[in-house]
């Protein structure tokens, strides 16, 4: 009796753990700062970002936050005034652990700290949820990074967004897979999370009109890292192409593994696993592996060069992804206050929505939800252990969405 | 036909490492009665330390071989050392203490070693650079690498040598007659606690190859990666019969399979409803499973109930 009682015991405990351990990170939200009395000559205007600064998605979290802090310094530099006063702009960064709950308790305690603006969130399912509070408080947002329709969808006037979406990046990859991978059996696995399912989804609806078979549509989960059974199935339905819904950590073993099971299909997958640390995971399978990205690639982005050695400069550390983004976020931002002459958000939100402004990453223009214009979507393949884009292709028109008819293939401009 | 076997194949794999990692548990269950949920940590500690070892050496231009061996050393030294000090400190003064309290220090534990390893390794995934390029053996329209084939048979290996120290050795018979009897056995002339130290150290010495053959497999670790890993293998331990060394064998290969069945085939068996990434449910299915109708485990003994 003795040893069952300490045995149910031990379940018990290893089950709170468990259910402790999913909820884990939610906490308090911090005590509010107190709040500096502020000078009469130079205003201090307060922007805030929030993106994952720790945890496996850091990379990319860290890699936003610095860009929107050279977009900070930048604007500072620039010595902008606004209604007449010397306007100091200041940079408060929050870590929303890719983590819904988190997102939403940063996203209020940025709000309780009178930030005017916003750059974040990264994840798709960590920028709606926290979209709900800004708009709540008025304040705008500008996403450098969360590609879920969604997101700009709920009719909030706050949203905004500097990357295509994946009613564009999912139908550009498929239509990019029919067209030049010729894939006539495909298998998808996706993340469950709102960005890997979104685009995954997206993709499968083109996919199937465009004529292909999707022979398999498995889930895993953004923590996963032993996809052999997945794959072991996926090997006996023998699909043309595999594509992913989802990010490195789990995409480089994943292709790795597949590689292992003798799986010969090529291999897909969105901006969430185009990063140098997917290639590192994935090793020598890695090559041939192709993912589409929002946006132009770094190098040849209008402003790229220039930003890129200034970035390289400041943090000794090559651009990961979404930096551009989130640097001219903040330029968009500073544009749209100086154009109403007001740090306040009701009055420069208006002008926001109209915005026309030239960006590292080319043209920002806004249509009527708060979508990136004409959003460019770049597909990059490994080469020789390296990112290498291939194509560019900008959707012909920002509203285009899977359901509307397939487009013609002159939407496709080889660049 | 392939499709099964190829199956059954990753689900050994997975099990062995299941099973190494059990061996843990079970042992120190066997003769402390202790459930030690640390040491699902102490595995993912000897992981990260096999990491920073192959990331340093990576680069010199020494045999993968030598790397690989100098990684497993180095995380046996540090989960060993880990392992014998958990003991001492955090379990040793509650040896007499009600048997909730070392449950809770072990998990108090457990904790404590997760938060240090973020602190020292960072809370993000680390990646292993490509050691070795796996090469593949073809059987029967399944594939295995040679790093799976190297992972089983280490396993296989490291428990058949051990169930044979435990049957045969001098300190296996010791270890033996204080999981009968503590008291008596140090009346006997065992002294009691360098052999519950000696089972921690055992413990966490297989736990660290358990980690390294983690890394080695899938390429990358980070802090969490003991919690999931530790209930998983805890749960193997139970499955066999929690104490019984070979039942955690058993367990372990029992539950990898199981796993790569189910999350293989559970898709098709509900028609799309339920897929893979409900694949951790299993192992509490399993869990709770044979509490309910065995709750000695397939090769544990019945204790009978005092009346």
């Amino acid at each position: 009796m003795k040893r069952r009682n300490v045995l149910t015991v031990a379940v018990a405990f290893a089950l709170a753990a468990f259910i402790g351990a999913c909820g884990k990170k939610e906490e308090a939200p911090a005590p509010k700062a107190a709040e500096a009395p502020r000078p009469i000559e130079a205003a201090t205007v307060k922007i805030g970002t929030a993106s994952p600064l720790t945890g496996p998605q850091a990379h990319i979290g860290i890699d936003i936050k610095n860009g929107v802090q050279l977009g900070v310094d930048d604007a500072n530099a620039m010595g902008v005034e606004i209604g007449g006063r010397k306007v100091k702009f200041e940079l408060l960064a929050e870590d929303d652990e890719a983590n819904p709950t988190k997102a939403q308790t940063v996203a209020q305690k940025l709000v309780d700290a009178k930030v005017v603006a916003v750059v974040g969130h990264f994840n798709s399912g960590a920028s709606i949820p926290a979209s709900k509070v800004y708009s709540d408080a008025g304040i705008p947002q500008i996403s450098p990074g969360s590609t879920n329709p969604k997101y700009t969808q709920q009719g909030f006037k706050t949203t905004f967004r500097v990357v295509a979406n994946d009613d564009q990046q999912g139908p550009t990859l498929a239509k990019y897979a029919a067209e030049h991978l010729k894939a006539k059996t495909v298998a998808i696995i996706d993340d469950s999370t709102a960005y890997g399912q979104g685009l995954a989804d997206a993709f499968e609806r083109t996919i199937k009109e465009s004529g292909a078979k999707v022979v398999a549509h498995e889930h895993t989960t953004d923590k996963d890292t032993d996809f052999k059974a997945i794959l072991t199935k996926i090997k006996g339905v023998k699909p043309d192409l595999v594509m992913f819904g989802g990010i490195d950590p789990q995409a480089g073993p994943m292709v790795k593994q597949m590689a292992e099971l003798g799986i010969k299909a090529k291999f897909i997958g969105g901006d969430g696993m185009q990063t140098p640390n997917f290639i590192k995971l994935a090793g020598a399978p890695a090559e041939g592996v192709m993912a589409s990205v929002p946006g132009l690639p770094k190098e040849k982005m209008p402003g790229g060069e220039a930003f890129l050695k200034k970035f390289k400069a400041k943090y000794n550390a090559d651009v990961e992804l979404f930096a551009p983004m989130g640097y001219d976020a903040v330029m968009v931002f500073v544009d749209a206050m100086k154009r109403a002459n007001s740090t306040d958000p009701a009055k420069f939100l208006p002008e926001l929505a109209k915005t026309n402004y030239q960006g590292v990453i080319g043209p920002i223009a806004f249509d009527d939800k708060g979508d990136l214009k004409n959003g460019p979507i770049t597909i990059y393949v490994v080469k020789g252990g390296k990112w290498e884009p291939l194509e560019t292709i900008t959707p012909g028109g920002a509203t285009a969405t899977a359901a509307s008819a397939p487009a013609p293939a002159a939407d496709s401009a080889k660049k | 036909m392939d499709i099964f076997l190829q199956q059954i194949i990753n689900g050994l794999v997975l099990g062995s490492i299941y099973a190494l990692v059990a061996l843990g548990y079970t042992m120190v269950y066997g003769i402390l009665g202790l459930i030690n949920f640390a040491h699902g940590d102490i595995v993912m500690v000897g992981a990260l330390v096999a990491l920073t070892v192959v990331s340093a050496l990576g680069g010199s231009g020494l045999p993968p071989a030598v790397v690989l061996l100098a990684a497993m050393g180095a995380a046996m030294i540090v989960c060993i050392a880990l392992g014998v000090t958990i003991e001492r400190v955090a379990y040793r003064p509650l040896r007499r203490a009600p048997r909730l309290a070392p449950l809770i220090t072990a998990i108090g534990v457990s904790i404590l070693v997760q938060y240090s390893a973020a602190l020292v390794w960072g809370k993000q995934y680390i990646s292993l650079p490509t050691l070795i390029t796996p090469s593949e053996v073809a059987v029967a329209g399944a594939v295995f690498t040679d790093i799976q084939g190297y992972i089983f048979l280490l396993a296989c290996g490291i428990m058949a040598a051990l169930l044979l120290f435990i049957k045969k050795s001098r300190i296996g018979r010791a270890m033996r007659a204080t999981e009968q009897n503590p008291d008596i056995a140090g009346l006997m002339g065992v002294d009691t606690n360098r052999i519950i130290a000696f089972t921690f150290l055992v413990g966490s010495a297989i736990g660290a190859i358990a980690g390294v053959m983690v890394v080695l497999y899938y390429g990358l670790g980070h802090y969490f990666m003991g919690f999931m890993l530790g209930l998983k293998a805890f749960t193997a331990a139970v499955l066999g019969g929690i104490g019984n060394v070979a039942g955690a064998m058993l367990g372990g290969l029992l539950l990898g399979i199981i796993e790569s069945l189910a999350s293989g085939y559970i898709g098709d068996l509900t028609g799309g409803v339920l897929g893979s990434n409900y694949r951790d449910i299993f192992a509490f299915l399993v869990l709770i499973g044979v509490l309910v109708l065995r709750p000695a485990g397939l090769m544990g003994q019945q204790v009978s109930e005092r009346a």
